[in-house]
């Protein structure tokens, strides 16, 4: 399971509402489960179909959660045609075993987020908990 | 040898190069990380020979994308 903020998930919501329809992504920084703040990463693709993070922005993303003793727990990132479930490529793509993966769907009416942890190229659900805050 | 992998201090074998590191540490695609040592990015083609020293800070990174 994975807690988020719901200052977070509004968000996250957010950003994939206002970069569509490119594919808006970023990190999750926190700690045991529980997501403290979102680090929007700019999309290197500019594509409704692909994304994909700039390693310098990783970096810098990852040496500042370090210093706060967070760490980057996850990776979102929105579907904006398509629905809230990893495609071929983002399963493919999936290389770090250490982060959960978040979609959010812009397909529907309203948007729709889903969790999955991707592990050598099997795809399971995870529980995303909304904390009041 | 003392070593930080980031950002956790790790006792490793002395001698070793960076392609060995990652191997130590689980990564099973090289090709599919970033690695700074000593906050400059090293280029892929360096990791084999890249030896690693007492106190250095290797960080790496997966490659992060996805389609739809």
């Amino acid at each position: 399971m994975i807690k988020i903020p719901q200052s977070v998930y509004d968000e996250i919501v957010a950003h994939a509402l206002k970069d569509t329809p490119i594919e808006a992504c970023g990190y999750l920084a926190g700690i045991n489960g529980e997501v403290k703040y979102a680090i929007p990463m700019k999309n290197r693709d500019a594509s409704n179909e692909h994304f994909s993070f700039d390693p310098q922005e990783q970096f810098d993303a990852f040496k500042k959660t370090q210093k706060e003793g967070l760490r980057l727990i996850s990776v979102y990132h929105s579907h904006p045609e398509t629905p809230a479930r990893p495609s071929e490529e983002d399963i493919r793509l999936a290389y770090d075993p250490n982060v959960s993966y978040i979609i959010v769907s812009l397909a529907g009416e309203t948007p729709d987020m889903k969790s999955f942890i991707i592990k050598n190229k099997t795809v399971e659900k995870e529980e995303i908990e909304i904390i009041k805050d | 040898m003392k070593l930080t992998i980031n950002g956790d201090v790790k006792e490793i074998k002395d001698g070793i190069v960076l392609s060995e590191l990652l191997v130590i540490e689980d990564v099973e695609q090289p090709d599919m990380v970033s690695v700074q040592l000593n906050d400059e990015f090293l280029t892929k083609d360096t990791y084999a020979t890249t030896t690693l020293k007492e106190g250095d800070e290797i960080n790496f990174l997966y490659f992060m994308g996805g389609g739809a």
